[in-house]
């Protein structure tokens, strides 16, 4: 199967600067979460987004048109952050992975996809 | 036939062997739905065919070689509508060839123990997969793994059958659609924590609608709860925490007679007529406890057993260890700091130390939000009331009540704490 993973949490932490030893040591598991993703064949896709101030919602509302709001869909203390588009055999294996992410503090979702056009 | 018989065993093959029969065929079609819609329509078959023709020589056998057709049945209507079902035919003629093919004789012997016995374990551990709500947990274990109808435990937990229908039937569509697997897990203590914690909430609703005279339910939930909780001590023999958790609901079912008088009014333990406790409960209670402790696994389901055995084996009130039961509530404390631990553990301390110790510490517990969550916060109130009432302070005590009192939702709880504010007049 397939499973979405939404990774939400609290965006307002200070990172450090890309170049300084400090990002590099934040970096290092996830580079290596994500090779193993990629070398255990569960990777299919995966980014880290922009904080939740460049969403922009598109309402759609039938006939009567669309609206559009900035920001994100749902305001909440915590905000999807990025993603992974996994293979897994099942439910279990798939929560798994989600807990392998190495983020001490995070609210993640696990959700099977129905269905995607470029499957192979 | 007498109907009586045929009912009888209806409700034996039903109860005992239905889930058996279902996680056989769970794991051969590999879907939970199919197989438990299909032993369903199995044992409607047999409510229709057993009282005319009589019962099978063979009952579990029967039902399994009914269930396995009827599921044919399902998939093949299926298949000429859907895709993934018609390959799951294609799959299934094949399967049905190499494991089920005996034809129709009607009476195939369930053999080859350990597989069933690993069936049933994979089923039970999905049922109480933490994906699902605690509600569906319930609902799925009762009707799947202990052959109760979807009425049946309606009327047990009293909800409307169409709520807890369609509870079931959204638990076995996430079941389905989320791929939660018919597996044994690598973190099997876990997911058997889940199942337990399943088995002793069912246990309880029991324990307590029982008191409830104006309730009157179809099925007994301590009965099942128990005979569920006897069923994976079978499967898990090396789990010491299944045994700890069968003999604490033995210990407590010993006591079922006479936690409630003639009006369905709490008695209090040290109220309780200790000659009607279920002597052979709780001599079970004690081999299984000790069964469990030998193997050196201590949990707080032990710990807790361990605490109603003190009670249970103390011919009187007075006779009752209170100072090795304040230890054991510390432990237990350590565990899991619930409240309703840390309240149980200062009433131990008062009765062993005396009450200025035990109000002590109940006012460390409250100053330091240690009973944050307590949902039942009257207790705190009434055990404060009970422990100043023995130090000799009554009209503080005589306060501590009209708190609970106002704070205490069920009747019979009321009813108690009227009772107690009287003598106080």
């Amino acid at each position: 199967m397939e499973y979405m993973i939404l990774i939400n949490a609290d965006e307002n932490y200070e990172a450090p600067a890309p170049g300084t030893p400090e990002f590099e040591a934040m970096m290092a598991p996830w580079m290596a979460f994500n090779q193993r993703l990629i070398d255990d064949g569960h990777w299919i896709a995966g980014a880290n987004l922009q904080p939740t101030p460049t969403a922009t919602t598109v309402h759609k509302r039938g006939d009567a048109g669309h609206t559009m709001t900035d920001g994100p869909y749902a305001e909440s203390k915590e905000q999807m952050g990025g993603f992974y588009l996994v293979r897994a055999a099942d439910l279990d294996e798939a929560i798994e992975l989600a807990l392998a992410i190495p983020m001490p503090f995070a609210s993640i979702e696990v959700r099977p996809v129905a269905f995607r056009p470029d499957a192979s | 036939m007498a109907d009586a018989t045929v009912q009888v065993a209806l409700t034996r093959v039903a109860r005992e062997e239905s889930g058996r029969v279902l996680a056989l065929l769970a794991r051969r079609f590999g879907d939970v739905d199919l197989a438990d819609e299909s032993v369903q329509d199995a044992l409607v078959e047999a409510a229709r065919v057993w009282p005319v023709q009589g019962v099978p020589t063979n009952p579990p056998g029967w039902l399994l070689t009914v269930a396995k057709h009827k599921a044919i049945d399902r998939l093949r209507r299926a298949a000429s509508a859907h895709r993934r079902t018609m390959a799951a035919a294609r799959d299934l003629s094949v399967l049905q060839d190499a494991e089920f093919d005996d034809g129709a004789r009607g009476d195939e012997m369930i053999d080859d123990e350990q597989p069933m016995a690993d069936d049933r374990l994979r089923l039970v551990l999905l049922c109480c997969h933490p994906a699902l709500d605690r509600d569906a947990q319930v609902a799925l274990t009762l009707r799947m793994v202990g052959g109760l109808t979807t009425p049946e435990i309606a009327s047990a937990f009293l909800v409307p059958e169409a709520t807890l229908a369609q509870r079931i039937v959204r638990a076995k569509r996430k079941i389905r659609d989320a791929g939660i697997p018919l597996s044994i897990p690598a973190d099997l203590d876990g997911r058997v924590d889940a199942v337990l914690s399943v088995l002793y909430l069912i246990f309880n609703e029991g324990y307590l609608t029982r008191s409830d005279r104006d309730v009157v339910v179809r099925v007994d939930l301590v009965d099942q709860a128990m005979r569920l909780l006897g069923a994976l001590a079978e499967l898990l023999p090396d789990h010491a925490e299944v045994d700890g958790l069968l003999a604490l609901e033995l210990f407590h079912s010993s006591r079922l007679a006479t936690r409630t008088d003639a009006m369905g009014d709490l008695v209090l333990l040290d109220q309780q007529d200790r000659t009607r406790w279920d002597l052979e409960a709780i001599g079970r209670a004690n081999a299984v406890l000790n069964r469990a402790m030998r193997r050196m696994q201590p949990g707080p389901y032990q710990l807790q057993a361990i605490i109603a055995g003190h009670h249970a084996n103390a011919r009187t009130a007075d006779d009752t260890d209170w100072s090795a039961i304040a230890g054991l509530y510390r432990q237990l404390a350590a565990v899991t700091p619930s409240p309703v631990v840390r309240l149980n553990h200062a009433v131990a301390v008062a009765m062993a130390d005396g009450p200025h110790a035990g109000l002590a510490m109940l006012d460390d517990l409250e100053s330091e939000g240690g009973l944050e969550g307590l949902d039942r916060y009257h207790l705190l109130h009434a055990t404060r009331a009970e422990l100043l009432l023995r130090a000799g302070r009554a009209d503080d005590a005589k306060r501590a009540f009209v708190l609970a009192r106002a704070t205490a939702l069920a009747p019979a709880e009321q009813r108690h704490l009227d009772r107690r504010l009287a003598t106080l007049d």
